[in-house]
């Protein structure tokens, strides 16, 4: 079991090494030279050279890119051109309001969206089924920023009973802080509800038209017992995959609803960076989002082996 | 193609398609003025609005801001209805390269199994970058505009259309009449187009259209944060971009174009999903 | 007859298709029973409707089938009025069923003794240790090896006869009056097979279990039958003995049925004396895996120094169980599969380690037939762009490449005016002949024939062998013919060579072999050939 978990951490190796070259490529892929960027229009070409030798700009590639990369695994990620602060420094600090959203968001989603799908399934066909597909085929269409400035009209400003914007964070009262938290994660939840909940409808209902689902039958097992015990568990691994690939689309829409509710999260961070062509940010922003969702989808996959005993090393 | 013409979805679906695509063709024949006129004198005003405008006869008549004004005095339905060009355009280029680029790395990875580790390798590297941020490092990269945002967008969708062209490569190549088309010397270029490609159409159909509304949606989120198409040209996004500040007071700035885009996609997403039924036979049992 | 109870009584049975399916009723009017302690063998080809009719009695039936006449009685019940909670009950208790495909028919995610013990949950009031205790009982009852680890065993972990032992076990755990088998042994190995039908018959003698058993096969028919009910097309055609039906059939399509079966006694042949097209020299397959990171690998043996011969005019057989290697070495003579090593020499020419190109001319020497006739052509284009895409790849022009497929469609017992159509137009058997028929396209010195008929029906196969014979004389064919079904190759090949496990194990004329097989896996695998001691069938094939 632990050589598999090790295998496992390994294969991630390869991938964030082509992430990391791609991310490094970035940069360097620039029309424009980023230290005359940096050193704005104003600046004569001697700032500019000297910019460029304090970055490292002047190596050969290969060096600068072993360098950065020895540079990041020691967590120095560079300083941010824009806000004149360490990278580091600013990522720690926006932590707490992504991470508050984000987990509040799966966990909602999840206990809304599987329970419905399953549902759906059962009921296939019926009232219920058309009404959870229409709504999911909705979520996907809908933008989510278009979503959050609706619950914002409807609940903040028409209704009044949640605060419009801002974040709370948690050191200054739990109350406080879910109560800002509620409509930012309902509205990111809303389209990760409509992937999960599909997925789990199809999933139930690919399972119900095995095989083992007639033997169940055939033994005078109840429809109710069918479906828990034989459909779903075996429906299990598609819809783990799903809300392991639902956290990427999540990882998009937090960008949106921190900028749509004024979270001072890594989201906001990141369009703010990209604005100011604030490269060293971008960077390591985009290596922190790949590395979690490596490791969530490495997460995911280790999760298969508790519900199918075929896949176990 | 009869079997299309019976599934509601698609049917529904195209049709609201086919609209939209009209409206933005004639978009200066559906009672617009120029979308990015700016007139200081009637800033923010509420849908409803009237005012006299100089024809370019010389005559005076009346025209009514049907969607209101935005922060700059522009007319909101002229720019509405001339943004469904350019999303809806977005939408389509993006789809056309997307398929295009990964459907020749992916009959490549599939057939060629040296180079296959390698391009999947990179395609993995690329699917782990969430789509917006990889979208948003491109952008970041070169000047806003049109190609730019394009590109930003087709970049991420590249590594999704590779991995389901390989994956169909993959099993028409265990496919008997492919290895009968071996042993009878077909050599393997003619063996790809002819045997392997026309089972990739009809999932690209789909998936494209999938594509489509999704690069919609990106290219709405881009703009909305400021880092996609310039607001001179009108996108349904950068429309909305403009509303948010003074989003309390004036909602008109983002409701009109976020219902026309939820509708567009929508539209779009239906029709992809009544593709998929009537297309590809592996979704046709499932109701 | 006489004083043996009734367990099932099926009367005036009909089941109605939905609306728009090629008949009205999927089966029509069928009327047989089942006693206590006797077996009665459904036989049928496909689309005959015996599973249907075996889903009835479950109340198993797809949604889309009704049954809309007849009765059904269980013991004396009606099992078509019985209201859903009645049937529940009554399925695992009163009656059980088990079917073909054991892998699928298990839940991958539970244990053995689970799938088992919920037999149990639903129908008893058992605590758990009494539960485990039935579930050790009965798994030793089908004789399978250490229950007690078995039991927490997961079904990928075991064989697939295992698979259906313990499908046997969850049937007859409770006891019930009737067992419904529909085609058990049909995915199994020959050997597999024979000891699941001596399983059934003892469970069935000692409990006195009436038993409805589904099958295609005569000779498994054979084996197990007290009596027949033969079906064809929704419809029982005769019933009666196994000794009356087997030997003195007296419907025309029973006769024929059984004419089609081949017998197990093979003709006398004289020995072929042509030009050798074929021969393998030491031809070895080995397929390893090796982990980058942690080096240990997983090597399989599938062929090791296989060495065959065949000459014009022959046809030899390879014949095994699934795992036996016979067809990795087909593909590795069609070269759809590189050999680890060995030689393959087609006329003069090893063509066992060529590069892509210069093989590609002498591909036309060798053509391939595949078993499975609904995947071997491509559905997009019709049979006429099929046949002739061979001959224009080696430089013939279209309009001669198309005379010559008119000619070949003749051959094969087809209008040449269907070379426009698609195969789904086609049925199996058709398509297997247009298969030929593009083989012979390339005119080849070797024809490989990978269970060309395996998944056709009966009468369906010996008309195809029939034309593979013909095809044979004609040309002045070398033949490989790669078969798992021992009546095949006792017909149709003048040599066979018998392989296990990659080995080839014994090989001689086709007379010798079966009069007297001299290694002990061949003659295992003749003891399991189900049916062996009951004198039927037909030699299909000249002996010429």
């Amino acid at each position: 079991m632990l050589a598999y978990v090790l295998r496992r951490l390994a294969a991630t190796i390869p991938v964030m090494l082509i992430v990391a070259v791609l991310v490094f490529l970035m940069l360097r892929l620039t029309p424009s030279d980023p230290a005359a960027i940096i050193a704005g229009d104003n600046a004569n070409s001697e700032q500019v050279a000297e910019i460029r030798k304090r970055l490292g700009l002047d190596q050969p590639i290969l060096t600068q890119f072993v360098i950065w990369i020895g540079k990041t695994l020691q967590g120095d990620l560079g300083e941010s051109f824009f806000f004149k602060k360490q990278v580091s420094d600013l990522i720690l600090d926006r932590l707490e309001p992504t991470l508050s959203l984000a987990v509040f968001t799966i966990i909602l989603a999840v206990l809304i969206a599987v329970p419905l799908g399953v549902i759906a399934a059962y009921r296939h066909g019926g009232w219920l089924d058309r009404i959870v597909m229409g709504f999911s085929v909705l979520g996907f269409s809908v933008p989510v920023f278009v979503i959050g400035y609706l619950l914002i009209y409807v609940f903040a400003i028409q209704l009044n009973w949640l605060p419009v914007q801002g974040y709370q964070r948690i050191s200054l009262g739990i109350g406080g802080w879910l109560q800002r938290l509620i409509l930012p994660s309902l509205t990111l939840s809303v389209v990760l509800i409509a992937l999960i909940a599909r997925i789990t409808r199809t999933s139930v209902l690919e399972v119900m038209n095995e095989d083992y689902i007639r033997t169940a039958r055939a033994k005078g097992q109840t429809e109710r017992k069918v479906l828990i015990r034989h459909a779903l568990a075996n429906a299990a691994v598609p819809i783990v995959t799903v809300i392991g690939l639902g956290v990427a689309a999540l990882i998009g829409g937090v960008v949106v609803t921190e900028s749509v509710y004024t979270i001072p999260g890594l989201g906001r961070l990141t369009v703010d960076a990209v604005l100011a062509r604030d490269y060293p940010t971008i960077q390591a922003v985009i290596l922190l989002f790949s590395f979690a969702y490596v490791l969530i989808n490495l997460a995911v996959d280790m999760t298969y082996t508790l519900f199918d005993p075929r896949i176990r090393y | 193609m009869r079997m299309l013409a019976r599934n509601p979805s698609v049917v529904i679906g195209a049709a609201i398609v086919a609209f939209l695509a009209l409206v933005g063709l004639f978009a200066p024949l559906l009672g617009t003025i120029d979308p990015s006129e700016i007139n200081p004198v009637y800033r923010n005003k509420k849908p409803g609005v009237e005012r006299m405008i100089r024809g370019d006869d010389g005559k005076e008549t009346v025209f009514v801001h049907r969607f209101g004004t935005d922060s700059l005095g522009r007319d909101i339905y002229s720019r509405v209805v001339y943004g469904a060009r350019v999303s809806l355009a977005i939408g389509v280029m993006v789809a056309a390269l997307s398929v295009a680029v990964g459907l020749t790395i992916g009959l490549i990875a599939g057939y060629i199994r040296w180079l296959d580790g390698f391009i999947m390798r990179i395609m993995d590297g690329l699917m782990a970058i969430p789509a917006i941020l990889l979208a948003m490092g491109v952008v970041s990269l070169s000047r806003a505009g049109l190609v730019a945002v394009v590109i930003a967008i087709v970049i991420p969708d590249i590594p999704r259309v590779v991995r389901l062209v390989r994956a169909i490569v993959l099993s028409i190549r265990e496919e008997p009449y492919v290895e009968a088309a071996i042993t009878v010397g077909t050599p393997t270029p003619t063996l790809l187009v002819r045997h392997v490609l026309p089972n990739t159409v009809a999932p690209l159909i789909v998936q494209g259209t999938f594509l489509c509304g999704s690069a919609i949606l990106i290219e709405a989120i881009l703009s909305f944060l400021g880092i996609g198409i310039p607001p001179e040209t009108p996108t349904w996004g950068n429309i909305m971009a403009e509303g948010r500040s003074l989003f309390r007071i004036y909602p008109h700035n983002i409701f009109y174009p976020g219902v026309c885009l939820a509708f567009a996609v929508l539209a779009i997403n239906m029709l992809g999903d009544g593709l998929r039924d009537t297309l590809d036979p592996r979704f046709a049992k499932r109701v | 007859m006489a004083g043996i109870t009734s367990v099932l009584d099926i009367t005036n049975l009909t089941v109605d298709l939905p609306r728009g399916s090629d008949r009205p009723h999927a089966i029509e009017d069928i009327t047989l029973s089942v006693g206590a302690g006797e077996i009665v063998c459904v036989v049928g080809e496909s689309g005959s409707g015996k599973s249907v009719t075996a889903q009835a009695v479950m109340g198993l039936l797809p949604r889309e089938l009704t049954a809309s006449k007849g009765r059904i009685l269980l013991e004396g019940e009606n099992v078509l009025e019985a209201t859903p909670a009645r049937l529940r009950d009554l399925r695992g208790t009163r009656m059980a069923m088990i079917f073909q495909e054991p892998m699928t028919a298990l839940n991958p995610v539970m244990t053995l003794g689970d799938q088992i013990a919920e037999v149990l949950e639903i129908h008893t009031e058992l605590s758990e240790p009494d539960r485990r205790q039935r579930v050790l009982q009965i798994m030793r009852a089908v004789h399978l090896p250490e229950p007690e680890r078995l039991i927490d065993v997961y079904p990928h972990q075991i064989s697939g006869g295992q698979r259906q032992r313990i499908m046997i076990a969850a049937a007859l755990v409770l006891d019930p009056a009737l067992l419904i088998a529909d085609e058990p042994t049909t995915a199994l190995d020959v050997t597999t097979q024979a000891q699941i039908l001596k399983l059934v018959r003892e469970l069935q003698e000692r409990r006195g279990t009436g038993v409805l058993f589904i099958t295609h096969d005569f000779g498994v028919v054979a084996e197990v039958a007290h009596r027949v009910v033969v079906m064809q097309s929704g419809r029982v055609v005769e019933m009666g003995t196994r000794e009356d039906i087997l030997r003195r059939p007296q419907s025309d399509y029973t006769r024929m049925l059984i004419a089609s079966v081949p017998s197990l006694v093979p003709p006398k042949r004289a020995p072929k004396t042509g030009q050798v097209a074929l021969a393998t020299e030491k031809l070895s397959k080995t397929y390893g895996t090796k982990s980058l990171i942690f080096g240990r690998g997983r090597v399989v043996r599938a062929a090791e120094n296989v060495e065959i011969v065949v000459r014009r005019g022959e046809t030899v057989g390879i014949v095994g169980e699934s795992g036996s290697g016979k067809s990795t070495v087909a593909r590795c003579v069609a070269r759809l599969i590189e050999p680890t090593s060995g030689a393959i020499r087609i006329g003069e020419v090893d063509v066992a380690h060529l590069p892509e190109r210069r093989l590609r001319p002498h591909r036309r020497n060798v053509q391939i037939v595949f078993q499975d006739p609904y995947r071997s052509l491509n559905p997009r284009r019709t049979v006429g762009a099929s046949i002739v895409e061979g001959p224009v790849n080696f430089g013939l022009a279209a309009g001669e490449a198309m005379n010559r497929a008119r000619r070949l469609m003749t051959l094969v017992g087809l209008s040449p005016d269907a070379l426009g159509r698609y195969p789904h137009q086609f049925s199996g058997g058709q398509r297997q002949r247009i298969a030929i028929a593009r083989a012979l396209a390339m005119e080849p010195q070797l024809l490989i024939a990978d269970e060309p008929v395996s998944a056709l029906d009966v009468s369906v196969q010996a008309q195809v062998l029939q034309l593979i014979d013909d095809v044979r004389r004609r040309f002045d064919l070398a033949i490989l013919f790669i078969t798992h079904d021992l009546r095949v190759a006792a017909q149709v090949c003048d040599r066979i060579a018998v392989m296990q496990r990659g080995v080839v194990v014994e090989e001689g004329p086709t007379v010798d072999v079966f009069a007297a097989p001299k290694h002990e896996y061949t003659r295992a695998l003749f003891e399991a050939a189900p049916g062996r001691n009951a004198m039927f069938g037909a030699a299909v094939a000249g002996a010429a």
